[in-house]
């Protein structure tokens, strides 16, 4: 269950909108650890394809979304520098 | 050597860093500035889906996952008002002053690229194809003023250009780059096609700079206010936009995107609503100009008599009004119009 993940990082960017969100996950991963987890908590719906897109792009394992009270909780494992 | 390419994710530039990367062999990363104008990324802060019923993707982000290329999205909206209002090259048909954004992201690149460890830039600008920013004059100009003399590579036009320095180092093969010129965007289509790339939209469809109502509006604000701010700036994309007869101004939601949308202004405007009709920010709210407003606000909520709502200095006053007549809104409407009566120069 990806509500059970314990994320290194946790961090809200709600009231955020595109492309700010990505932009904020980007500069968290940077200075995290790899293997390490980071929680982007977001209330923009695109963050559901933005954040998969950017793994893909970059190289980091996606692992997950799932949306509570409208905020989108994405879950992404560092995997490179 | 390792390259940064400018990419906005349309075709030219997924273009670019296609050649470099996969056809070239060169390792890049691929740098998405976000000045706040890009109007794919404002459709998507007011919810608004596309034809398909989805809420529209990050243009760059899903041409870099098609890709495959990392991409790093970076925030220039604080500084980028700067260029927006005093551009040392002018602006072209409307407010958009594409040879300053260039240098101004080239800079941000040459930045980038000088504390990466980067050896060159890569873009996706065509000869021709814009007349204010890329002929082959406003090329080399752009490098100068970048110092960037020699290290920008734009594979598209590569054939035609001078030989870079990647070139002369032999990193570079310019037999594989193409030899693209114009306005014309059938070669690049096709090589779309033959590399199986993914695009959207036409060249120059996403900056509201370049938009003509939204030039409109921002020349008639400046005249009006002698500066402009974020705020400004955000409210210009939206809405309707009346200046009342005593200075107000009225920035009025068309649907129920724009409702919620501007009341994220509401902390810092006076404002207007009517319950489940409209809302309007009012900015420079002048006292003789309340009643036009209560009016205004019947007329757009049903064009009914309506109790409207008025946030005015932290106080509330209700009001039931009668609508205004679209005779006397259409004259205070900003338009081409008003745009010669206020506008300065």
């Amino acid at each position: 269950m990806l509500e059970d993940i314990k994320a290194n990082i946790v961090h809200n960017v709600c009231g955020t909108y595109c492309p700010i969100p990505i932009s904020e996950l980007s500069n968290q991963i940077k200075n995290m650890n790899i293997g390490d987890i980071i929680e982007l908590i977001a209330d923009d719906p695109g963050v559901v394809e933005d954040v998969p897109s950017w793994c893909k792009a970059t190289g980091n394992e996606f692992l997950g979304v799932y949306e509570e009270d409208g905020e989108f909780h994405s879950f992404v494992r560092k995997l490179k520098d | 050597m390792r390259a940064l390419v400018l990419f906005s994710g349309g075709l030219d530039s997924q273009l670019a860093a296609f050649n470099i990367k996969n056809i070239q062999g060169i390792d890049v990363k691929l740098i998405h500035f976000y000045t706040g104008f890009c109007i794919t990324e404002h459709k998507r802060r007011l919810n608004i889906p596309t034809k398909y019923g989805k809420i529209p993707q990050n243009p760059a982000l899903k041409a870099a996952a098609n890709l495959e290329i990392p991409i790093e999205i970076i925030d220039i909206s604080s500084q980028y008002i700067n260029v927006i209002l005093n551009p040392k090259f002018g602006y072209g048909k409307n407010v958009n002053p594409c040879l300053d954004c260039r240098i101004f992201m080239l800079l941000k690149l040459r930045e980038e690229m000088e504390k990466e460890g980067y050896d060159f830039i890569v873009t996706g600008e065509v000869i021709g194809q814009r007349p204010m920013s890329q002929t082959k004059d406003k090329l080399f100009k752009i490098e100068k003023e970048t110092n960037l003399e020699g290290l920008i590579v734009r594979p598209l036009s590569g054939k035609l250009l001078p030989q870079t320095i990647p070139e002369k180092l032999g990193i570079i093969d310019r037999e594989l780059m193409w030899d693209i010129s114009g306005r014309s965007r059938v070669k690049q289509i096709s090589l779309a096609q033959r590399y199986n790339l993914d695009y959207e939209q036409p060249a120059g469809g996403c900056c509201y700079l370049t938009d003509e109502h939204f030039a409109l509006r921002f020349k008639e604000e400046l005249a009006f206010k002698q500066s402009l701010d974020w705020d400004d700036l955000s409210l210009m994309m939206i809405g309707r936009h009346l200046r009342l007869p005593n200075g107000t101004k009225m920035i009025i939601a068309r649907n129920e995107a724009e409702v919620r949308f501007l009341n994220g202004f509401k902390n810092r405007f006076d404002y207007a609503e009517v319950e489940n009709g409209t809302f309007a920010i009012i900015k420079n709210l002048n006292e003789g100009d309340i009643n036009t407003i209560f009016g205004i606000m019947a007329r757009y909520s049903g064009n009914k008599a309506k109790e409207v709502k008025l946030m005015y200095n932290n106080n509330l006053i209700n009001l039931f009004s009668e609508p205004l007549t679209d005779d006397i809104i259409n004259s205070f409407k900003i338009g081409v119009e008003t745009y010669v009566r206020g506008y300065k120069g």
